[in-house]
């Protein structure tokens, strides 16, 4: 009787740890079945490549390459302005900040951690928009400011990591206080501020709806930074909604390809953070 | 040469200091603009029970939320807590099987909620043919929030001495009397630490939520019924944009319901760090 309660138990111990196997499973399964036919009816080349998305027309043109270049540019100012800011501010906290100070900074970089992104793209439309419009760069800034409590929380723990003695050492060479911070145990602690810079493209790559919010969502080629852009994540949620048949496998597509760039970004942050330790 | 040292020296020394306040600054600005703009248009209306376009209320869309996250956890919070119990207590160092759950859990966790909505729909509402529903939107919820569940809670199981089990097993249980009557009481305010984070995380969603548990504006009587949760409402205020008042009261309550729901999470979780 015993001895069944504790074989049973353990044999749903072993399938609860299961499930996450199982999800990641259908997640892939449901996205490429729905998504790789239309891939292959529109072309692969001119899906990924097509700078034309119009749906509406007949014949339609689902081109997603204005939506590539859209989230890799507003993936890049994020992080231009995401990693200075972040990165310093981790240096910051790790070595500089005083006790006192600290106690206040750290809750309140974890407070902005947890703001869920419809508030974050609430404050952007109120206060970042009517300075610079719905555009590439208000996404920018705003994707920025999302992605400092990631950046921040990995960095600084990298930091910490870096032996004492690195800190001394330099010291003792005759080196300054900041001078033996910025030369010496940050780029020692190089692998884990790249991870804590992965994880915060990955998080602003795959950022849907305060984008949304903010960058004006115009399908078309982006041509400057004060125009609008619409990003992939964007183009799923814009137009799944209403969309039918091919249309709406195109848009599952623009998912998988969304779903691919996470993945690789994952497997570099995970191969990075192994290095990093 | 001295001087040129000092100079770099203080640049180094400034741009420190003005990124920390440049973070400071926007945390300020941030919660302090919500709040400002927000607080003010909170009227009783807003809280009436049903929802019109007159009153733009979020009770329904609060008491969608509290039902939502319930459901979300009621499907999570066993497996999670039992996957947790496998990778500490049952599963053999070096086990490949283990190191295939570690993957998959770290990919699900950078997924990015857009795609779980996505899912959601290929699977939960369309295949299964749930339609636009509470019971898909939680489903969807329920596997984002896993990798957090599972995480935390092995954490937390990892941190209960081993003494305790030698204890237990020298005074004669059982493998899972262990497991359920010392190991799992030790662990518990870590688990629940772990749960209030994921319960952050559900109250703060809205991409998974768009396409799986819909919009609908009133309180659900059955699972099978769309509805939307306070994210989801502000985002569909937002996108009218006629009420941009009560977009701001609502944006308000979910910002301190969430910082809330996190510092909760935080105390705890320092509460058993500073236990051990």
């Amino acid at each position: 009787m015993n001895r069944m309660r504790e074989k049973t138990m353990s044999a749903v111990f072993l399938i609860s740890a299961l499930t996450s196997i199982l999800a990641v499973g259908l997640i892939c399964l449901f996205l490429l079945v729905n998504g790789i036919p239309a891939m292959r009816k529109i072309g692969l080349f001119n899906f990924l490549l097509g700078k034309e998305w119009s749906p509406a027309d007949t014949p339609a043109v689902f081109g997603i390459f204005p939506m590539i270049l859209g989230s890799l540019y507003v993936t890049a100012g994020a992080m231009l302005i995401g990693v200075l800011v972040g990165v310093l501010t981790a240096v910051f906290l790790a070595r500089v900040c005083p006790q006192k100070l600290y106690k206040a900074l750290k809750p309140g970089i974890e407070l902005l951690a947890g703001i869920p992104s419809v508030v974050y793209g609430f404050f952007g439309m109120a206060a970042i928009v009517p300075l610079t419009g719905n555009s590439i760069l208000s996404a920018c800034i705003l994707l920025g400011i999302m992605i400092l409590p990631t950046i921040i929380g990995v960095a600084e723990s990298a930091v910490r990591a870096v032996p004492e003695q690195y800190y001394e050492g330099a010291l003792a060479l005759g080196a300054g206080h900041y001078r033996s911070v910025f030369c010496v145990l940050l780029p020692a602690a190089r692998s884990g501020v790249l991870a804590a810079v992965v994880l915060g493209v990955g998080r602003a790559i795959g950022e849907t709806m305060a984008v949304i919010m903010v960058a004006g969502n115009q399908a078309r080629m982006p041509v400057s930074l004060f125009r609008g852009v619409r990003t992939l994540t964007a183009n799923i949620v814009l137009e799944m909604g209403y969309a039918a048949e091919l249309h709406r496998e195109a848009l599952v597509a623009t998912g998988v390809v969304l779903f691919v760039f996470i993945l690789i970004i994952n497997l570099s942050f995970s191969a990075l953070k192994r290095k990093a330790e | 040469m001295m001087g040129r040292k000092n100079a770099s020296e203080r640049f180094m020394a400034l741009i420190t200091w003005a990124a920390a306040g440049i973070t400071l600054c926007t945390l300020l600005f941030l919660v302090g603009f919500i709040l400002v703009k927000g607080i003010p248009h909170l009227k009783p209306s807003l809280f009436s029970l049903s929802y019109n376009s007159e009153n733009v209320s979020l009770m329904p869309a609060l008491v969608s939320t509290v039902i939502m996250t319930l459901m979300a956890l009621i499907i999570a919070a066993p497996p999670g807590v039992f996957a947790a119990i496998y990778l500490t207590e049952y599963a053999r160092r070096g086990n490949k099987a283990v190191s295939l759950v570690r993957l998959t859990t770290e990919t699900l966790s950078g997924i990015p909620s857009i795609v779980y909505g996505l899912f959601g729909l290929l699977f939960f509402v369309t295949a299964l043919g749930w339609g636009f529903s509470m019971l898909a939107g939680a489903f969807t919820l329920s596997i984002m929030i896993l990798p957090l569940i599972i995480r935390s809670a092995e954490e937390a199981l990892k941190a209960v001495p081993d003494a305790y089990r030698e204890g237990a097993f020298g005074l004669g249980a059982g493998k899972l009397r262990t497991v359920f009557r010392i190991v799992l009481p030790g662990a518990m305010p870590g688990i629940l630490a772990g749960i209030i984070l994921a319960v952050g995380r559900i109250v703060g969603e809205t991409a998974a939520l768009i396409y799986t548990a819909g919009t609908v504006a009133q309180i659900p009587v059955s699972p099978m019924q769309s509805a939307r949760t306070l994210s989801v409402h502000m985002y569909a205020l937002s996108r009218e944009g006629l009420h941009m008042d009560e977009g701001c009261a609502t944006a308000a309550v979910l910002l301190v319901t969430v910082v809330l729901i996190n510092a909760v999470s935080a105390r705890i979780a320092k509460r058993i760090g500073g236990k051990a």
